[in-house]
């Protein structure tokens, strides 16, 4: 892999409350290479959006106890004042979310909301932004974009929102587009619109995607490099090959035996007992141990390191590295 | 053949049993007026147009379709929360589609249904107790002082700690109020549950459990089934027979497998492909069919086939025959649902050929 473009190392957000301390990620590092696609997977709570939300900046130390290092083009994001930062929070950095209907203002027109960054960013004519606003929209699919262009977003539908917020995101041309489960909202044939749309535009603008999903199916499509977080950990990360045919983690096992799947049959769904912990009270030793199937002696002890078991595959698992490959042959691999 | 765990025994022929609820040409139309003291009727929303439904006891139909395709107004029409424009509902062998609201009553029993979002359908100034415990007291079906225990030994059966009883829904996770849910829907013992989106607001983790849960309910308590859902591999999984709705009609009814193996409406292909698979081996064998444009308005559905300004079929096989981009019968003349394989019918005039999801074996 060549150099990467952003490095996060040891990452922890926790935001103080009334009821206690929220961890809400705690001591999390990965890299995103140029043009790669990573995909993030993780139920709610599992610390996936507050990860990207700071590392776009939207969270800042104005609104919880962040450390670690942020490392993009060699500068450290948490140390950035607010100017530093406004250069590269969107125009190198973007980020579109769930529902483009609150992304989006609903009083300004869409072709306005595109043109915004580019007058923040750039020294740009009203005329040659607007042109470049409709180009954009005509790029992402929509169709009579000069029209289009003069409309508020209540006049779009929810797939042409997101297509518009795409634009939006992409008028600056980033080197990251962090996509924060940017089709949940979305019916399924509009969905594959959409990120097929996403996947075609990272080659055109030359993007390193971010795709933030809970969906498995998601990653399976999209992704080259793959993420697992629970309770504001990475608890397994590696390629899509290491993940979809060789995962090493008990909790990524619970994933994939409690999803309903097209391709194959299965009698009984096997869900992974009990839900995720609360982030102020989150167990000792590792985060996942009381739902877990497999568990033993140093559990709940002391928290399970993130190593590296496998070129490029890393897992936080006390299970002996031949027994979980063993396990998941046996019980998680249903394919021959 | 030997029945694997779990496994359902082989049902009888739909044709030789009665079905215990049934739709017949049920028509939803809701006015759009404009004014507000003398108001004119503009135009109608074409919301559930000449649906056929039957559902045969201890089965679960899947209904499956986009924001728009009319399955929750369908959902509604069954259980009675919206009357029919047009049509008949029968329950029972018995037309229930102008009982007044008094002579409905003792048959709100049997039909009950489980909604989307537990954090919406569960009033948050009761306790959980009270909320499952209420149909009984409505209903009269237990006597006063035998509630608590009735609803207990309920919680206990869907999952909940009965000692959680004066619980309020906010002390709950979203997975448990849906279990709250399951609960009150069960309280009646009822013979139909339409579950609309019952695991959609859920985590994937907590979705399965939900899913398992009203399987073995079903088959405890004898339980027939309507369910809704956008995600087809939940109504996949769930489902013995499943419908496919499009701008308010259904273009194609299947037993499970049949569908997902040898789909004939193109937009029942399109759903499929348009599914991501959890297999990137598979991702690349998958022929992926992109529709184009969102589902039209039910104001003005298009003429023919309403499918066809969307329609991939149409176009390749209009190209084929030198006739331009839309087939003339596509767009002039509406298709009947036909039958193909046993149990299934499409509307089509084109339908597929081939099947669209690889098989995992390969073959």
């Amino acid at each position: 892999m060549s150099e990467p473009l952003l490095e996060v190392r040891d990452l922890t957000v926790h935001f103080p409350t009334q009821d206690g301390l929220v961890k809400a990620v705690d001591g999390v590092s990965f890299t995103v290479g140029r043009r790669e696609t990573l995909g993030v997977v993780g139920e709610s709570g599992s610390g996936k959006s507050v990860t990207f939300l700071t590392v776009m900046g939207l969270i800042t130390r104005k609104h919880a106890r962040i450390s670690g290092e942020i490392i993009f083009q060699g500068e450290d994001l948490l140390k950035l004042g607010d100017d530093g930062l406004r250069a590269i929070r969107g125009a190198k950095i973007a980020m579109i979310f769930q529902d483009p209907l609150t992304a989006l203002n609903p009083v300004h027109k869409v072709g306005k909301q595109i043109t915004e960054a580019l007058h923040a960013h750039r020294e740009v004519s009203q005329d040659d932004a607007w042109a470049v606003a409709v180009d954009l929209l005509r790029r992402v699919g929509i169709p009579r974009p000069e029209e289009r262009a003069h409309q508020y977003p209540h006049e779009f539908s929810g797939g042409m929102r997101q297509r518009a917020m795409i634009a939006m995101a992409l008028v600056l041309r980033p080197d990251i587009l962090i996509a924060d489960e940017p089709t949940t909202a979305l019916d399924v044939t509009v969905q594959a619109q959409i990120l097929e749309l996403i996947d075609g535009l990272k080659e055109e603008f030359e993007t390193a995607v971010v795709m933030v999903t809970h969906d498995l199916g998601v990653v399976a499509e999209y992704a080259d490099e793959v993420q697992v977080m629970y309770a504001g950990k990475i608890v397994e990360s590696g390629t899509l090959q290491h993940i979809y045919y060789g995962s090493l983690h008990p909790y990524t096992w619970g994933l994939m035996q409690s999803i309903s799947r097209l391709d194959e049959d299965v009698d009984r769904l096997r869900p992974i007992k009990g839900s995720p912990p609360s982030l102020i009270d989150v167990p000792s030793g590792c985060a996942f141990y009381p739902r877990c199937p497999y568990r033993f002696e140093p559990c709940d002890k002391e928290i399970p390191r993130l190593v590296e078991e496998e070129m490029g595959h890393l897992d936080a698992c006390y299970l002996p590295l031949e027994e979980k490959k063993r396990v998941f042959a046996s019980e998680v691999a249903t394919k021959a | 053949m030997t029945l694997q765990a779990g496994e359902r025994p082989p049902q009888p022929a739909p044709s030789t049993r009665t079905p215990l609820m049934k739709l017949v040409a049920a028509t939803k139309h809701f006015p759009i007026t404009r004014g507000v003291i003398l108001q004119k009727r503009v135009g109608t929303v074409h919301a559930v147009d000449s649906v056929d439904l039957e559902v045969y006891p201890g089965e679960t139909v899947g209904l499956v379709g986009e924001t728009g395709s009319g399955k929750s107004t369908t959902a509604r029409l069954i259980t009675k929360l919206l009357d029919v424009t047009e049509g008949q509902v029968i329950f029972d062998g018995q037309d229930i589609t102008h009982l007044s609201r008094r002579k409905m009553r003792p048959l709100r029993r049997d039909i009950q249904m489980i909604f989307q979002d537990p954090y919406a359908s569960l009033n948050p100034r009761k306790t959980v107790g009270s909320i499952i415990g209420e149909p009984m007291r409505i209903h009269k079906t237990v006597p006063r002082d035998g509630i608590k225990k009735e609803v207990q030994q309920l919680m206990e059966r869907v999952g909940l700690n009965p000692e959680h009883y004066n619980r309020y829904p906010h002390e709950f996770s979203g997975g448990q109020r849906q279990r709250v849910g399951v609960a009150r829907a069960l309280a009646l013992r009822p013979r139909l549950i339409v579950a609309d989106e019952p695991v959609s607001a859920l985590d994937v983790s907590v979705q399965a459990q939900v899913l398992n849960l009203l399987e073995d309910l079903q088959e405890e308590f004898n339980l027939t089934y309507v369910f809704i859902a956008h995600d087809l591999s939940v109504v996949k999984h769930m489902s013995d027979r499943v419908a496919v709705m499009y701008l308010g009609q259904i273009v194609e009814t299947a037993p499970s497998e049949t569908l997902y193996k040898d789909p004939k409406h193109p937009y029942t292909g399109a759903l499929l492909s348009a599914v991501p698979l959890p297999d990137p081996r598979l991702v690349l064998q998958r022929r992926r069919i992109i529709l184009e444009g969102d589902v039209p308005s039910p104001i003005d559905p298009p003429s023919g086939c309403r499918f066809h300004p969307r329609c991939p079929r149409t176009i390749e096989v209009a190209e084929r025959e030198g006739l331009g981009r839309v087939h003339p019968r596509c767009r002039d003349e509406e298709p009947e649902l036909r039958p193909f394989l046993p149990g299934q019918v499409a509307a089509c005039h084109f339908p597929l050929e081939e099947r669209v999801i690889p098989a995992a074996d390969g073959s």
